[in-house]
Order: structure tokens, then C-alpha cells, then sequence
């Protein structure tokens, strides 16, 4: 539920879906490909023929930038511009053969900070475009404070951060008219636009901005793309959508995908099951693993309760032993809580703590304010007689605080079966402070 | 308006989410309400018209309304909409009361509005003056005067947590859980909160920090306030920026969570859509930072909150900021309620006399009390005392309804039956069986059909080719014999009542421009007894005040036709009597009068 990134490719095929209607009196040839190797983009070529009769550029396509700092764009083989199908396809299949190293952030050409290491996947290859550098802009939208931002430049390119004095940015509020936006782009339009140039350049800045509006994105950023006479190439893109309008976007984004970040770990099996839940069901059901063999556990009730949580976690034990990050909310059914617990316990009882310590489970949450808290721990405790020979093996240690409606009943409960199931347990209701079982937990 | 609610805020609640209303309800009745805090339901797709709920140990109804428009009209003084609309329709829901007007505040509870719809939404109703509490919450409490619907939990929890009587914090938060946990230990360790936000966990929320500690800075019963604010925007540095320019001056605490956030990557989503922070900036330990040097009490983890709040409630209470509050008396809502089977709304028979609506019988019984049959009728049927006009032409009604003779079906059935040897009853009832749409039904049929015509705006011609085409004679016009020229005197001694009495006919008046078109094809069609009856009901209802809409729900229920059963049950129970005193045998109808025509069977 928030802004997530998509694929170049991706924010490629969505502008070149809604084309005519945003940008009517320019051309955009959507010669582009994505793909996963070598042989993939030859088979493409079958179908596309542009790609055996054109000189390519191949690059990455996996949310991440600066990819021509990183050495990953290919433009040239011998000289720039030379690069033909069967080299394009060699290169991706050498970048995807192991893992990559890639920096973020750069000053001047010298990478600053750490590398992420992992593998390539996704790659994006488009026909070289020749072009001067006066045919080079740069373009971007997104939501500062409360205003829509449109961002100009006549620097497009690797440098436009280098050159950000000569960005132009305009903003708008969000019940800004159509004519009051054209107004005002074409009022700001950077001086440094060749004056025969400026007319179109307002034109496009303008149909920019209506999509970015229209279709719901939450960033969109072409840099560079190329304006010759009325012919645009978008030489790199970078986009974040609004995932919140999905219901109502459905059919102008179609078949979007939300990658991981490259360098951010896959998801686990187990948290796909719970993201899975979520989308199913009305509560909201959320799981982060941040470190598997690590010893505190936490299923906590509610957005605000669970960070208080992890927050206290960090401070009196560190984070090297928090495993998880995650929250259950808004009323739940029991069969909801029940697979959202068996989940915690399957991934806690894999194996026993490094250093021999009993592991800890947190069972949190603040005074729940309609979510019943018997009908919720119902569901852990059925997950509990599923796996209390597990976590008796692994030795497991649960310490409960909740409060809200039927919270006494629920606190009976599940003390009732831990006891049953010769679980370790220490139960506590609203008269304890909230995150003070974290303490009790790790004092022990 | 420095307080968010007062004791008499109602709201219009949209959504029929019963355990939600429920809980309002009980709080109303705990703290003693006058009026019960929620005026209206919107439920655009129920067909009642009302719904129960408990207040206290007895019940009370809340009208049920298709739309919002509908809603705000019947109950004009509800300023305050709940919009328990899904993330789908919650935006057009607040856009719609925006636009309708009135409401001071509304409450968005959805997560996951569209962010460009959300933006959308809550600045318009900036530019409205209007507050936006979430979206993405559980709302706001003014604690002894309005709780929005769960915030604060169950009965229990909300006496357990003060939240029953106003204390002296003013509380914002982000998330609506820590709400409710926040005001218990502020319950603990100080004298409860003088009000709550919950301001909503989405990125984008209506009424900020800000917007909320500057309108309690202004309001006498807070004195002093807590910030329970999240790793992620910049809405903390409004609040440092009004304490910094003397806006603020009251004492705030305050508490940025997330702290842990700075360990992990963006890619790592901690609690609400809103809590991410981009650049330092926006990081709990920068926020609270940044409000600790400002003077802001900041404690050194959320932990320590309870000693600060303990400390600021007690040096306030030192210099005698705070005074002690005596507690109030409360009401104390049943455990174990029933939801009754039946309601009634007319009269009541608990107590030393039974009541007529309100009216002790003694009271309207005897004739020095001034009150006729008709008075009586007007308030069991229609739940009010009609004025003497009205009344008058109550009676008139059923005096000339009482009997038409022997001949008719129902009087004819009342005598068969009394010469079986039946009771009273049981030939009262198989005579009142007959009435129904070719005996008796013409009333309700020309009430709805005239209204119907007259409420369309179609000219006579235009009525008589749309009751062809329905292929319905039209009700209430035509006679056996009467005609213009030889009038039925009922309907003229009708006619000349109306006239007389009646501040206007505007339905008889366009009958009987109907009537003169129908008796131009033929003499005999002209304006019955019926018809004259049930126009002048319409009339009679119009001009008492009565919507259209509630005087169809008259006509659908069947009340005209109960005029013509009560009256000409007058006479029935006279067929019947007659029967009785006359000691007439069992009727055995002559054989020479029907027709036989029976085949042989076949096969015999």
C-alpha cells in the first residue's frame, strides 16, 4: 500500500499505451525489449526486426541508476553505436553469468559508499539512437509536500544532478485546471531550450505532466529523451506508481509487475504467502524477515504497536537479534491469525539459537480498539498445537501483552493452552505498559 | 472553534456498521447524553427505514437513508460525517458532503485511498473550512461530549482509560492503536485527555499535527498536549516551527516511533503507509532531535513516556494549571441486553394509564375534553393530533362511507353469514374479506393514480392515454347512474366541505379538469365517491405538511382503504345486527338461479 517502483520497460509500454492521447502531435517508435538472456532477446528478434537490423543499447532494467557510471550500459563494441544483436546478446548473458556489483551513488565518476552485490536479471535493449547533446532534456514529476512538482532542464543526462541549478521546477496544487497547469509550464520553460525548440518543448512538458497526473504516477522521470522536430526518443526512464489506484488503473497499466530492488534479498516463500493473505482479506496482515536465526521474535496487533516494538527490540537487545519485522490488524478472522502465526512459528522452529539461548516470542499489542483479542489468539493457539513439539525443541519462550475487547478471555486462553502444551508462557494485560514484556523477555 | 465536538455533536454515520454505532451509542448513554451522537445511517442499499440499537437497557431507532443528500436534509443539525465508505468509495462519499455542505468535520476511516484522490479530497475541504480527520483512522474523541465510532475500544476500556469525562491533554497521533494505549497511560499517570486525534496512518491525511495542537493550544480545557508522531514526512517540523514562533505556547510532549527504521534499508516498510523515510530529515531520531531543541519534552524512548507525562501533569498541577476534576456520575450500560421483538410507537399501556401517544385516555375519552373519534383516529394512525378541519373531514369520510345497503358484495356476505348462525365476528370478517380491488379499493387506487398524474405534470388527456396504455380504467371515475347533470349529493356535500374548510385542493382541482374531459365522451363518468375521498386525502395530507414521499408511504400502506374498512364496518355490523333481530333462516340460494353446465364424466 504505497508508492512502488516499476520496471523501465515497464514505464515505457504505459506511456506508449496512452501515446496519442497525452502526446498527439509527436511520435514514439516503442522500440524496445525486455528480456532475461541472450537467447531470449534473439528469439525476440524474430518477431521484432529491428533488433537484427539496428545498432543496440543494452542495459540492466531493475530499478536502480547511474547504470552508465556502473559500466553497464553497452553502446559500442568497437566504437559507439556498433553494437549488433549477437553482441548485445553475448554481453547479457556475460552480466547475467554471475553477480554484479553496482554503486548507488557516485561523486564525479568515483563510487561512493558500498557496492551491492547480486545477480542481473532483467534487461532492457533499444535501438542507439544518434543524437547531438542539444537534443538531450531532461524531464521529471512528483508530489512534494502537497504540491505536484514538474522538474525541466535543458541538461539532460548523466549530469543533470551535477547541473541542477539549471532545473527548472514548477509547481502545482492538486485541484490546479488544466489551463492553469499549461499556463504555468509554458511560463517556465528553462531559457536554456533552443528558441525554435521551445514551443514543442512546452507541448510535450505539458502532455508530461497530464499523464503523470492521469495515470497515477507517483514519480516519473524521462533522462534524457530526445526531441528531434516532432520525433521523441526515451532514452531512460525511471518510474514509482501510486499502488493505491490500482483498482481504478487496471486497465491503463496492465500487466504491471513491482520488482525487488536488485541487491534486496527475494522474498522469502513465506512472505509472498502472507503478502498473498493480505491482498485477500479485509485485516492486514504484514511480515518482514530481517534476520531468520536471529532470537526475538515478534507477532504484534497493529501498525503503530508493532514499530514501537521493533523500536524497543533495538534499543535494549540490538537489532542483530531481531529475526522479523510485522503487524496484524484490523480485525483478522481466526483462520487469518492462525495461518499468520503457523507462518512465525514454521520460520522461528528451524533451528535452535546460535548461542544455546531460549528464543523469544513476542506476542504484542497495544489496547485494540474493535479487533476481538480472544478471537484472534483462538487462531494462534491452534497454530501453538501445530507446532508445540517444534518449538519445545527449539525452546521457545512467549512472552504475552494485549489489551481491548475480550482481552481477558483471551489472555485466559492462551496461558490455558501453553500451559496445556507445556509451553513457556508469561501473560499480561492492559495494566502493564505496553512494550515492557521486551524487557521482561530479555532481562530473563 | 476551538473544540472539535461538544455534548451536543450528532453525525450522520455512513455505513450501517452496527457494532461501531453500538459503541457510540453506549457511550452516549454512559456520559449521559441528551441526544444520541449519531442523528442518521446512510445505507444506500437497505430498504429500512430504520435500525435499532441499544441505549443503555432500552432500545432506540436511527433513521436509515439512502444517500447523504437525503440524510442531511432530515437531520440538518448533524455537522459531523463518519465516511465508513471503502478505500473505492470513500472519496466520492466525502466529495459529495463536501459539496452538499454543512459538516464541520469528516472522518475518512478507508486505507488506501488513491493518493492523487486523497490529496484531492482533503484539499478541498481545506478551501471549505472543512476538517479532514484520516483518512486511514480510527478518529477522535472529546472525551464526556463525542467519541467517533471504536476509538477507545469497549465501554470498559474507555472508563478504565478516563476517556469518559474530559482530563487536560490535548493527544495526536498517527496510529489509532497507540491512540488508545497512550490515552490509558495517560489515564495512569495524569487526569486523562481534554481531547484525541487519531490524525491516520495513510501518506496522505487531512488534518495534520499541526492543524490539531494549534486549534487545542486554543481550547481552555486542554493544557497541555502530546505528539505521538512516525519516522517518515515532515509534519513534526510544523509543530517545532509554531513552537518556535510563540504559536504554541501550552507544554507539548512528544514521541517521533520508527527509531529502528534507520537500520534497514527503504525497502523495509515499518507500520503505516506514511512511516518512510526519505533523507535524514525525516528519521525519528531527526525529529526528535530537532524537537527536543525547541524545548519539547522528548523522552529518551518511548518507554519513558509515562514519567514524562507524570512530571508534566504534576508541575502543571503544582502552579495550579490543572485543578482537580470531581468525577462525574456515570451511567452504567447493562451486560446482558435483549434486542425487542416487537416496537410500537403509538401507545403504551405500562403505567398507572394507558396512553393514546402520548395522551392518557381520560384525556381525550369524555367529550368535555374536546376531542371526537376523529382526534382519536388522527393520533393512532398518523401519531398527531390533526387540527379541527381535518378532523371534520375525517368523520365526514366515514359517515359517508358507513353503508351503501344490503346489495353490495360485503354486506351481502355479512347477512349470508349471520343467517348461517355465525357470530358477530365471523360475519363482520367474511364481509370485510370482499373489500379489496373491485370492492372498496378505488380509493387508494385514485389517490395514487390522480397524485401520480398530478405529480407528473401530465395534462388530462395525457392521464387518460397513460392509463389506456396501462390498460386500467381510471379509478375513482364513473358511476352507475349518476352524471353531471343528476350529481351523487355525497360528493357535492364532499366537494363543498374541501371547499368550505381545506386551505387548498390543488389535486381535486386537476380532477376536475380531468373529470370535465372524461364526461365529455360520456355523462356517467364523472368524479365518484371514491375518487372525491381519496383526491382529498392527498389534499388534505399536503396541506398538513407532509412530504410526497410520506404521503406514498400512506397510500402504499393501505391507509385510505382503512378509512372505507373502518367506516362501512359501521355498517356491516348493522346488516348483521339487522339479520339477528330479524331471526332469518339459513339463506339457501334458488337453484333456478344458476346456470349448470356440468359435463358427464366419461369413463364411468
Amino acid at each position: 500500500m504505497a508508492q512502488k517502483a516499476i520496471r523501465e520497460f515497464d514505464a515505457k509500454s504505459i506511456l506508449a499505451k496512452h501515446w496519442d492521447k497525452y502526446f498527439p502531435n509527436f511520435t514514439y517508435a516503442y522500440e524496445t525489449v525486455m528480456v532475461q538472456n541472450g537467447s531470449e532477446l534473439k528469439k525476440a528478434a524474430k518477431e521484432k526486426t529491428w533488433l537484427g537490423e539496428k545498432a543496440l543499447v543494452a542495459k540492466p532494467d531493475m530499478l536502480f541508476g547511474k547504470r552508465g557510471k556502473n559500466g553497464l550500459v553497452l553502446f559500442r563494441d568497437k566504437k559507439p553505436g556498433d553494437v549488433s544483436l549477437a553482441k548485445a546478446a553475448s554481453w547479457i548473458d556475460e552480466k547475467s553469468s554471475e553477480k554484479q556489483s553496482v554503486y548507488f551513488s557516485f561523486e564525479g565518476d568515483t563510487p561512493h559508499g558500498e557496492a551491492k552485490v547480486d545477480m542481473l536479471t532483467h534487461f532492457i535493449v533499444e535501438p542507439f539512437t544518434p543524437h547531438s547533446q542539444e537534443e538531450e532534456y531532461y524531464i521529471s514529476a512528483t508530489c512534494v509536500g502537497d504540491n505536484d512538482v514538474l522538474y525541466m532542464s535543458a541538461e539532460g543526462g548523466m549530469e543533470v544532478e551535477e547541473n541542477w541549478d539549471k532545473v527548472v521546477e514548477v509547481g502545482f496544487p492538486i485541484t490546479a485546471t488544466e489551463d492553469e497547469i499549461a499556463a504555468g509550464i509554458r511560463a517556465s520553460i528553462p531559457k536554456d531550450v533552443a528558441q525554435k525548440d521551445k514551443e514543442a518543448f512546452a507541448e510535450f512538458a505539458i502532455g508530461f505532466f497530464k499523464a503523470y497526473r492521469e495515470l497515477n504516477f507517483a514519480y516519473l522521470e524521462i533522462n534524457p529523451f530526445v526531441m528531434q522536430g516532432n520525433k521523441i526518443e526515451l532514452l531512460d526512464m525511471v518510474a514509482k506508481l501510486d499502488d493505491t489506484a490500482g483498482f481504478l488503473m487496471r486497465e491503463q497499466w496492465g500487466d504491471v509487475e513491482y520488482p525487488t530492488s536488485f541487491g534486496m534479498e527475494e522474498k522469502s516463500p513465506e512472505v509472498l504467502a502472507i503478502e498473498d493473505a493480505d491482498s485477500k482479506s479485509g485485516a492486514s496482515l504484514k511480515l518482514t524477515i530481517l534476520k531468520p536465526e536471529a532470537r526475538v521474535w515478534t507477532m504484534v496487533a497493529g501498525g503503530g504497536a508493532s514499530v514501537v516494538y521493533a523500536d524497543t527490540i533495538a534499543d535494549l537487545a540490538g537489532i542483530e537479534d531481531l529475526a522479523n519485522y510485522g503487524e496484524y490488524s484490523g480485525g483478522p478472522t481466526t483462520s487469518e491469525t492462525k495461518f499468520y502465526a503457523e507462518t512465525i512459528l514454521d520460520l522461528m522452529t528451524r533451528g535452535k539459537d546460535a548461542q544455546g539461548r531460549d528464543k523469544v516470542l513476542i506476542i504484542g499489542g497495544a489496547i485494540a480498539n474493535f479487533t476481538d483479542v480472544a478471537k484472534t489468539f483462538t487462531g494462534i493457539i491452534q497454530a501453538f498445537e501445530n507446532y508445540a513439539d517444534k518449538m519445545k525443541a527449539v525452546g521457545i519462550k512467549i512472552y504475552v501483552r494485549r489489551g481491548g475487547p475480550n482481552y481477558e478471555k483471551g489472555l485466559k486462553d492462551i496461558k490455558e493452552a501453553a500451559d496445556r502444551l507445556g509451553l513457556y508462557i508469561e501473560v499480561y494485560g492492559p495494566e502493564t505498559h505496553v512494550t515492557d514484556i521486551v524487557r521482561m523477555a530479555l532481562t530473563k | 472553534m476551538a473544540q472539535l465536538y461538544t455534548r451536543e455533536t450528532q453525525a450522520i454515520f455512513w455505513n450501517n456498521n452496527a457494532s461501531a454505532i453500538q459503541r457510540m451509542l453506549d457511550y452516549d448513554y454512559t456520559i449521559k447524553r441528551a441526544k444520541p451522537s449519531v442523528a442518521a445511517i446512510v445505507a444506500p442499499t437497505s430498504g429500512s427505514k430504520f435500525e435499532k440499537f441499544f441505549y443503555g437497557p432500552d432500545e432506540i431507532m436511527i433513521p436509515l437513508y439512502r444517500n447523504t443528500t437525503e440524510a442531511k436534509a432530515a437531520q440538518p443539525q448533524a455537522d459531523v460525517l463518519l465516511n465508513f465508505a471503502s478505500f473505492r468509495t470513500a472519496y466520492d462519499v466525502t466529495m459529495e458532503a463536501l459539496e452538499i455542505g454543512g459538516f464541520s468535520s469528516i472522518m475518512v476511516t478507508a486505507e488506501g485511498i488513491p493518493e492523487r484522490l486523497a490529496r484531492k479530497m482533503n484539499a478541498t475541504a481545506k478551501a471549505k473550512n472543512v476538517i479532514v480527520i484520516g483518512p486511514a483512522t480510527v478518529g477522535a474523541i472529546a472525551p464526556g461530549a463525542f467519541k467517533i465510532a471504536n476509538i477507545g475500544g469497549t465501554i470498559e476500556n474507555i472508563v478504565q482509560s478516563k476517556l469518559h469525562r474530559a482530563g487536560s491533554c490535548g493527544l495526536v497521533t498517527r496510529s489509532g492503536g497507540l491512540f488508545n494505549e497512550l490515552s490509558n497511560i495517560i489515564a495512569i499517570n495524569a487526569d486523562g485527555i481534554a481531547e484525541g486525534v487519531a490524525i491516520g496512518g495513510d501518506r496522505f491525511v487531512g488534518s495534520v499535527f499541526i492543524d490539531n495542537l494549534l486549534r487545542m493550544e486554543a481550547n481552555p480545557e486542554v493544557k497541555y498536549m502530546l505528539l505521538l508522531g512516525e519516522v517518515g514526512g515532515t509534519e513534526e517540523y510544523k509543530v517545532i516551527e509554531a513552537v518556535k514562533n510563540g504559536q504554541i505556547k501550552k507544554p507539548i510532549i512528544a514521541w517521533c516511533i520508527g527509531t529502528i527504521a534507520k537500520y534497514y534499508d527503504s525497502g523495509v516498510q515499518f507500520g503505516h503507509a506514511g512511516a518512510s523515510a526519505n533523507g535524514d530529515m525525516e528519521t525519528a531520531e531527526a525529529k526528535n532531535r530537532a524537537m527536543k531543541e525547541v524545548g519539547i519534552r522528548v523522552p529518551a524512548s518511548f518507554n519513558d513516556l509515562p514519567e514524562i507525562i507524570s512530571a508534566v501533569y504534576h508541575e502543571l498541577h503544582a502552579k495550579g494549571i490543572i485543578k482537580d476534576i470531581a468525577e462525574p456520575d456515570m451511567n452504567v450500560c447493562p451486560k446482558v441486553r435483549r434486542s425487542k421483538q416487537f416496537i410500537c410507537t403509538i401507545s403504551d399501556d405500562r403505567g398507572d394509564e394507558a396512553h393514546y401517544c402520548g395522551y392518557p385516555i381520560s384525556s381525550v375519552a369524555t367529550p368535555d375534553t374536546g376531542f371526537t373519534i376523529g382526534d382519536v383516529m388522527s393520533i393512532l394512525w398518523f401519531k398527531k393530533r390533526y387540527p379541527r378541519w381535518a378532523v371534520d373531514f375525517l368523520e365526514t369520510v366515514l359517515k359517508t362511507v358507513a353503508d351503501h345497503g344490503p346489495a353490495v358484495s360485503g354486506a351481502h356476505n355479512a347477512k349470508v353469514t349471520a343467517r348461517a348462525g355465525k357470530d358477530v365476528i365471523s360475519s363482520l370478517i367474511s364481509g370485510l374479506l370482499t373489500i379489496g380491488p373491485r370492492f372498496g379499493g378505488a380509493i387508494d387506487d385514485a389517490a395514487k393514480y390522480f397524485k401520480y398524474a398530478n405529480d407528473n405534470k401530465l395534462s388530462p388527456n395525457d392521464f387518460l392515454n397513460h392509463m389506456k396504455k396501462e390498460g386500467i380504467p381510471i379509478p375513482g371515475i364513473g358511476h352507475r347512474i349518476k352524471s353531471l347533470k343528476n350529481p351523487d349529493l355525497r360528493v357535492e356535500g364532499l366537494k363543498k366541505f374541501a371547499a368550505a374548510n381545506f386551505p387548498s385542493t390543488p389535486l381535486l382541482d386537476y380532477a376536475l379538469t380531468v373529470e370535465q374531459l372524461t364526461t365529455s365522451k360520456k355523462e356517467n363518468l364523472i368524479l365518484n365517491v371514491d375518487g372525491t375521498i381519496g383526491i382529498l386525502m392527498v389534499d388534505m395530507w399536503r396541506a398538513l405538511g407532509y412530504t410526497d414521499e410520506e404521503i406514498d408511504v400512506f397510500i402504499n400502506a393501505g391507509a385510505l382503504n382503512a378509512f372505507f374498512i373502518l367506516g362501512r364496518s359501521i355498517g356491516f355490523i348493522g346488516h348483521i345486527l339487522d339479520e339477528k333481530r330479524l331471526g332469518m333462516p339459513m339463506y339457501r340460494h334458488p337453484m333456478d338461479d344458476i346456470l349448470y353446465d356440468v359435463k358427464k364424466a366419461e369413463n364411468l
